[in-house]
């Protein structure tokens, strides 16, 4: 049953023909039984969900249940979540216990769902493989020698494994689509501003993005509407009527149920670098979208190509700012033996912090320092500018962007950590659309030879998740990349 | 605008990250090469162009000047390394 989606599972807890608990006692045994083979979690919350669950089933019996009441969900560990613990990954706060509830994971749990626990991650959201983890990497359920993409990976692994049927990622340079894509599930970025920001441990401030994994189009247009909204202790949290993100996939339309809409295929996107077997899946999937009645657009997006340096100056400064709160004295590791003040931050910081964060903060510090500021700096904002002018352009010929969404299916463990150039490289047609703020899904469009998903990017302009989310739903109608299932024994063939 | 040694020792102590010379040794390899492609963006002409510093242009909302938190101290003071009457403690700064 839990193999089933968002929107099945909530048929039969409201029809009482399965209980939450029921469900959820299944997603614990289920989470268990993996983990000791993906090492997906970092913290399993048995009693709390059971407990989650059994108030679920009681607002159910009384007929107050919503879309989501008694769904057993999963937070990655950058989400603060009150009285467990929320590690983002790091040694630095191994120990941590969240004070209070970030606004997605609040209204989440206002929606009635059922945490059971909080998924690995890259340190500090720090990465593209999930292999940075203070608590060890995550692997991947369709070959566990794979990594699953970063920095959810974990939360990626919970739902494509089937151990929960959604759960909640952040995406600062592609950090939840990355990780669908390898997964072969569903990972939806929205525009920035629409999920507050309150409780996320913050990584780059000015691109990080709360967003949710599902198996289909369908459970993260169900996930998104309790996720988004106002919260005024974000200051960059917009301020916007709620919007039912699911309302366009439900219209009844003609046989071609994409007429008119306009596809636009940057060049930019389609040429050298990406994997044969990738191309071809995208390509396949870009001819279904024209069957279903879309046109398609070569469109240009010149500066794009700077996507990957631009990121790698504003992320780590911001970064390296951000990361300054960690000092030993508030919260978080401290180190034992010092001299002095001085010497007990530097001894707390290089023991608390992993490789990849230290190079970040080192590379954040230095475009910010004297000197050098206009040079990197200013001149990474600028350049940031122009990849959203390109976008701006291209949003006046077409709807929606399709393209890749990882230039390779997903790599082996170990096989880029050396090279934190190449590991950069994973996330060059998922950064475009942190730096914008434009909303931007990932859906399974294929498997390659060693059967390893494939994703497919569908990005659109600025708080146009209902449209992406339509397009991604109204393919998932038509073909079943979204249905295959990693081989693993609890896993069955679902819709 | 090649980064040295000495700007990686420099700019750990900037950070406050304890490091020895074999370690940064080590973190001025990769930062070398993180800097080779970030120094793609000094080919471009960004004359005139306005830097974007956020994702959306809009002006930081005000708020009414009023109280809206209630006292967390001891919630807040849970997790630190080292506390005592409700102050946080760390390693005499002055003789």
């Amino acid at each position: 049953m839990i193999d089933g989606t968002i929107a099945e599972l909530a048929q039969a807890l409201h029809a009482r023909r399965i209980s939450s608990e029921e469900l959820t006692s299944e997603a614990l045994a289920r989470i268990e039984r993996a983990q000791s083979r993906f090492n997906a979690f970092i913290t399993i919350d048995r009693d709390g969900a059971l407990a989650a669950a059994r108030a679920a089933d009681a607002a159910l019996r009384k007929g107050d249940g919503g879309p989501l009441t008694g769904i057993p969900l999963a937070h990655k560990d950058v989400l603060m979540t009150a009285g467990l613990n929320t590690t983002c990954g790091s040694r630095m706060l191994a120990d941590f216990v969240a004070p209070y509830d970030a606004f997605v994971v609040e209204q989440l749990r206002k929606a009635g769902t059922v945490l059971v626990g909080k998924t690995n991650m890259d340190e500090f959201a720090m990465g593209s493989s999930s292999e940075t983890s203070w608590f060890g990497p995550v692997r991947n359920p369709w070959d566990p020698a794979y990594v699953p993409g970063g920095s959810s990976g974990g939360s990626a692994v919970a739902v494509a494994a089937r151990l929960v049927p959604a759960a909640t990622g952040t995406d600062t340079g592609g950090s939840i689509r990355q990780p669908a894509a390898l997964t072969g599930i569903c990972g939806l970025k929205p525009t920035y501003g629409a999920c507050s920001r309150y409780g996320l441990v913050a990584f780059a401030s000015s691109l990080d993005h709360p967003g949710p994994f599902g198996r289909t189009a369908e459970d993260c247009a169900l996930l998104l509407r309790a996720m988004a909204g106002h919260d005024p202790r974000d200051s960059t949290s917009i301020n916007r009527p709620p919007e039912d993100y699911a309302q366009l996939l439900r219209e009844p339309r003609a046989a071609k149920v994409l007429e008119g809409l306009r596809i636009g295929l940057p060049k930019e996107f389609h040429g050298e670098g990406v994997d044969a077997e990738v191309a071809a899946a995208v390509e396949a999937a870009i001819a279904e979208l024209q069957k279903l009645g879309a046109t398609l657009k070569t469109i240009s997006l010149p500066a794009v190509k700077y996507s990957v340096p631009v990121y790698y100056v504003i992320a780590p400064a911001e970064a390296s700012s951000n990361l300054s709160r960690f000092d030993g004295v508030r919260y978080g590791h401290r180190a034992n033996d010092f001299k002095d003040l001085l010497d007990m931050y530097k001894k707390t910081r290089a023991e608390g912090f992993g490789a990849e964060v230290k190079r970040r903060i080192l590379t954040g510090t230095y475009v910010l320092s004297h000197g050098y500021y206009d040079a990197y700096y200013l001149k990474a904002q600028q350049v940031r500018r122009l990849i959203a002018d390109d976008f701006r352009r291209a949003y006046g010929e077409c709807d929606v962007i399709v393209g890749p969404t990882a230039p390779s299916a997903a790599f082996k463990i170990g096989a880029k950590t050396d090279d934190p150039v190449q590991m950069y490289l994973n996330d060059i047609f998922t950064i475009a659309a942190d730096l914008t703020g434009a909303p931007a899904i990932s859906i399974p469009c294929g498997v390659t030879r060693d059967g390893l998903p494939i994703g497919l990017q569908i990005q659109g302009n600025h708080f146009d998740e209902a449209r992406i989310l339509d397009v991604a739903h109204r393919y998932q109608q038509a073909t079943d990349w979204h249905q295959r299932v990693p081989p693993i024994e609890h896993a069955s063939k679902s819709s | 605008m090649a980064l040295t040694l000495d700007d990686v020792l420099r700019i750990a102590h900037l950070a406050r990250i304890d490091i020895d010379a074999a370690a940064a040794r080590e973190v001025h390899a990769k930062l070398d090469a993180i800097f080779t492609l970030i120094n793609e963006l000094q080919a471009i002409d960004t004359t005139g162009i306005e830097p974007m510093s956020h994702a959306q242009d809009v002006s930081a909302p005000l708020r009414d000047d009023a109280i809206t938190e209630s006292d967390h101290h001891a919630d807040y003071q849970r997790g630190a390394p080292a506390v005592e009457d409700g102050l946080y403690l760390v390693p005499r700064v002055i003789e």
